[in-house]
């Protein structure tokens, strides 16, 4: 039998790639190990590697097709003895070539649902197909709905479509050229250009001076980037994830976060600690944690965690010219997600503000960085309901911005916030028990806060679908509070 | 003169061991600085004062104006004065929380740290740190922390920072035989040495993390010896000798001044009172203590030698004498007397 050789997943978040380059042609020789193509995914280019021996009957994927999604066949290896003849048994997997990005109907249909006709695919790393059924999907792409005007970007200006990932770097460029007292250190941010590629081309452009790699020392290199910060540098300090941060810890609030005060206001630390948060895909439970709640609760710190592009960009520039200690909490999964960010020589946002994301009169949702991807696919579906959603980007999780949020349930009298973090004292019950305190009178309903389950992040992909939020839960929840 | 005394702290074999060839003196009291008179004087001095401030600061503690946790520096008062007659201006001194004799060799007023003892507004952090927590911008002081081998990763920050800036100032940071079992220590020496960081670690050894001896909580009691596995020169240095700081400390800033990177000053030492001034020190014996007291006494070695020397008399010392505790009691009496912080201070200070 012919082996199909599939679109590899080269990282947990992968879910397409382009196909570079071609290193064997159709009739070579390959032997397990072989170097058959180069992948480039959003992060890196990388090498795919043959498992099994054969001779390569068909390449299916023209060499620089872009958007090739994982598990697509993409060539077809024959074993000793077979010839071109055995491949045609396969012959609609050929058309069912991304290229032409039409509906599977014809490709058989074991290829999408079944691991094991993949599991043993190039680079034996393919995944199991992602379910994108809406109202489970894991993580839903894109906001269906028009995001309200923002008061902070003066009309007409030109919108370019840019992933998180890009608006980061510019953010911290930007800022590095305007001053040299800003520089950036963590793991792998010089050299390796960022493990998930945020400081691509820093080093490059500002020398190494500046862009710091570190050992792997979270505590060490925390303190080293307070010290600095103390002396009046800007350090910018990356976390490969803020998981690893717990090293870090006792530096960020009890160095970081606390010498202003016992200073008596004499010195303090203007720093950013930034990196991904959260749940990325199939990491499991000590790589899945989501911070916000933890952070929020520490006077002296600003906790920042945007869902767009833009507000990336804005609230990064914004966090490093912050005189304070400022917490940014970054997604892995909307890294690559492109949003429209605005075309401006120096665009900083407020910290500390709330934007409404979506204007609505029915019921308001408070969200915040990936749980906005949640909220907007859910205020879709209501929208089909006849349920008229106000959905608040919080966008800054210390300080708050309650009054925006009472301002809206005062409309609405009705609340929902969506979290990915742990249920117990999660930014969802805070937002609730401060509404309830300050705007009792204008609720119609109790208020619902949807988070993370209250479980470590399992592996398994079903457990791990059910531990996070999804947007039927937001959807049921919203239907609640209307009594729907 | 130089010779006069071959300080060898009880019990301790002192003999210098230099953990690399890059250093190799002998600061034991057989290599010393030359102090002349106006060195030892000032010396003397500035000792003087952080022991009489220390049990000042102990009386207060006892009448109840001073609360929470006060450890005092008494017996160690050579190191801090002896290292800061190496330094120049700009040189940035971090420590941890027994850090009231570094902030008076800084040259921080006895006034100012004595308030913040005792809570007052006209304390250096205004009333709002205490005595572990604080700070001053104007004296390149970084604290004053309380958390036990929190500075040293923030005084290789400080390193950091005058590396990047390219000056040539040293980051001097401070710490105990009991932060250095702490892993961030040695996660500091590693970038230090990577990155040739111009800062002086400092290992006080007074012998005991809090009630646990040296000997019980270490695999490797020389101290000094605690870089070489990232290739840091270490020296032991008799702490009970200011002449002995001062030489150890010229040498380790001119390593940092070269280029050379970071260089650790192990300084063999004692504490005559408790941990803190709730511990009875049951762990070692009156006599150890009584025998470092009377044989080692950092500022009664200097006044030996004042008077040996001839470069002062015993009324002109007790004029000294004077001169300090007119000080300290100043520093006391306004420290009762300055008004507690306003309490709009209680929202200050927290974000700028």
């Amino acid at each position: 039998m012919p082996i199909d050789i599939l679109m590899p997943a080269l990282s947990p978040t992968m879910e397409e790639g382009t196909l570079s380059k071609w290193l064997k042609k159709e009739g070579d020789k390959v032997t397990s190990g072989d170097v058959i193509a180069e992948i480039e995914t959003d992060k890196a280019t990388m090498e795919v590697e043959a498992v099994d021996e054969g001779v390569i009957g068909k390449l299916l994927i023209e060499a620089g097709t872009e958007n090739v999604k994982v598990n697509t066949k993409i060539a077809i290896l024959l074993a000793e003895g077979e010839t071109a003849d055995d491949m045609k048994a396969d012959k609609p997997a050929q058309e069912s070539a991304p290229q032409a990005d039409a509906p599977k109907a014809d490709a058989p249909k074991a290829d999408a649902d079944t691991p094991a006709a993949t599991s043993d695919a190039a680079g034996g790393k393919a995944r199991e197909a992602k379910d994108e059924t809406p109202a489970d999907a894991k993580v839903p792409a894109q906001p269906k709905i028009d995001i309200a005007a923002d008061p902070d970007i003066p009309a007409g200006t030109e919108m370019v479509m840019t992933t998180v990932r890009e608006a980061l770097r510019d953010a911290m460029a930007e800022e590095m050229r305007r001053d040299g007292d800003v520089f950036v250190m963590g793991e792998e941010v010089a050299e390796y250009q960022g493990a998930y590629k945020i400081t691509q081309g820093l080093l490059q452009e500002f020398g190494a001076r500046r862009v710091v790699d570190t050992p792997i020392t979270e505590h060490g290199f925390a303190g080293v980037g307070v010290g600095a910060a103390m002396a009046g540098l800007k350090p910018i300090v990356e976390f490969m994830t803020f998981n690893f941060a717990m090293q870090a810890i006792d530096h960020i609030i009890n160095s970081a976060a606390k010498t202003l005060y016992m200073s008596g206001g004499q010195m303090g630390a203007p720093i950013v600690f930034r990196g991904p948060n959260g749940a990325a895909a199939r990491v499991g439970a000590q790589h899945s944690q989501d911070y916000a709640a933890w952070y929020s609760q520490i006077p002296g710190l600003k906790v920042v965690m945007p869902y767009t592009a833009a507000d990336a960009k804005g609230l990064l520039k914004a966090a490093i010219r912050d005189p304070n200690p400022v917490i940014f909490l970054e997604n892995e999964i909307l890294y690559g997600q492109q949003f429209e960010v605005p075309k401006l020589d120096d665009f900083v946002l407020p910290i500390g503000k709330a934007r409404i994301h979506k204007t609505g009169k029915d019921v308001t949702v408070v969200s915040f960085g990936i749980g906005m991807a949640y909220a907007t696919k859910a205020v879709a579906e209501l929208e089909k309901d006849g349920i008229d959603v106000e959905l608040i980007d919080l966008r800054t999780i210390r300080p708050m911005d309650l009054p925006t949020v009472i301002e809206s349930v005062k409309k609405t009298g009705r609340l929902v916030t969506v979290e990915e973090g742990y249920p117990q004292s999660s930014v969802g019950t805070e937002i609730a028990t401060r509404v309830m305190q300050q705007a009792f009178d204008y609720l119609d309903a109790p208020i619902l806060t949807i988070a993370g389950k209250d479980v470590p992040m399992p592996y398994a992909a079903n457990l791990e679908k059910l531990a996070l939020p999804n947007v039927g839960e937001v959807v049921q929840a919203v239907k609640t509070v209307c009594y729907k | 003169m130089a010779q006069a005394k071959t300080a060898s702290t009880s019990g301790r074999k002192t003999a210098a061991k230099s953990a690399t060839q890059n250093v190799s003196k002998d600061f034991t009291g057989k290599n010393m600085s030359d102090f002349g008179k106006d060195d030892e004087l000032h010396a003397y001095r500035e000792m003087l004062l952080i022991r009489r401030f220390e049990e000042k600061a102990g009386q207060l503690y006892g009448m109840g104006f001073i609360g929470g946790f006060c450890h005092l520096y008494i017996g160690q008062e050579a190191v801090v004065v002896g290292m800061q007659m190496a330094q120049k201006e700009g040189d940035q001194v971090i420590t941890a929380y027994r850090d009231h004799g570094h902030m008076l060799a800084t040259g921080m007023s006895a006034r100012g740290v004595m308030a913040e003892l005792t809570g007052r507004r006209g304390g250096y952090s205004k009333g709002k740190g205490g005595s572990m927590h604080m700070f001053s911008k104007e004296k390149q002081f970084y604290g004053g922390h309380g958390i036990v081998g929190a500075q040293v990763s923030l005084g290789t920050g400080l390193a950091f920072a005058n590396a990047y800036r390219g000056n040539d100032s040293v980051s001097v940071a401070y710490f105990g035989d009991g932060a250095a079992n702490q892993g961030q220590v040695y996660e500091s020496f590693n970038m230090a040495a990577l990155w040739k960081l111009p800062i002086v670690y400092i290992v006080e050894n007074n012998r005991y993390a809090m009630g646990t001896s040296t000997a019980r909580a270490t695999a490797q009691s020389n101290y000094s010896l605690r870089g070489s596995g990232f290739g840091i020169p270490g020296i032991q240095v008799d702490g009970m000798d200011v002449r002995a700081v001062k030489a150890a400390g010229d040498e380790a800033l001119a390593h940092c001044r070269s280029g050379k990177g970071p260089i650790i000053l192990e300084m063999l030492t004692y504490r005559y009172r408790g941990h803190s001034m709730s511990d009875p020190a049951k762990y070692r014996s009156k006599e150890e203590v009584q025998k470092m007291r009377s044989e080692q006494d950092p500022i009664e070695q200097v006044r030996l030698r004042i008077l040996d020397g001839g470069w002062a008399t015993e009324d002109e010392l007790k004029a000294i004498d004077k001169d300090i505790r007119d000080v300290v009691s100043d520093s006391a009496d306004f420290a009762q007397n300055d008004p507690e912080p306003d309490v709009s201070e209680l929202y200050t200070d927290i974000l700028l």
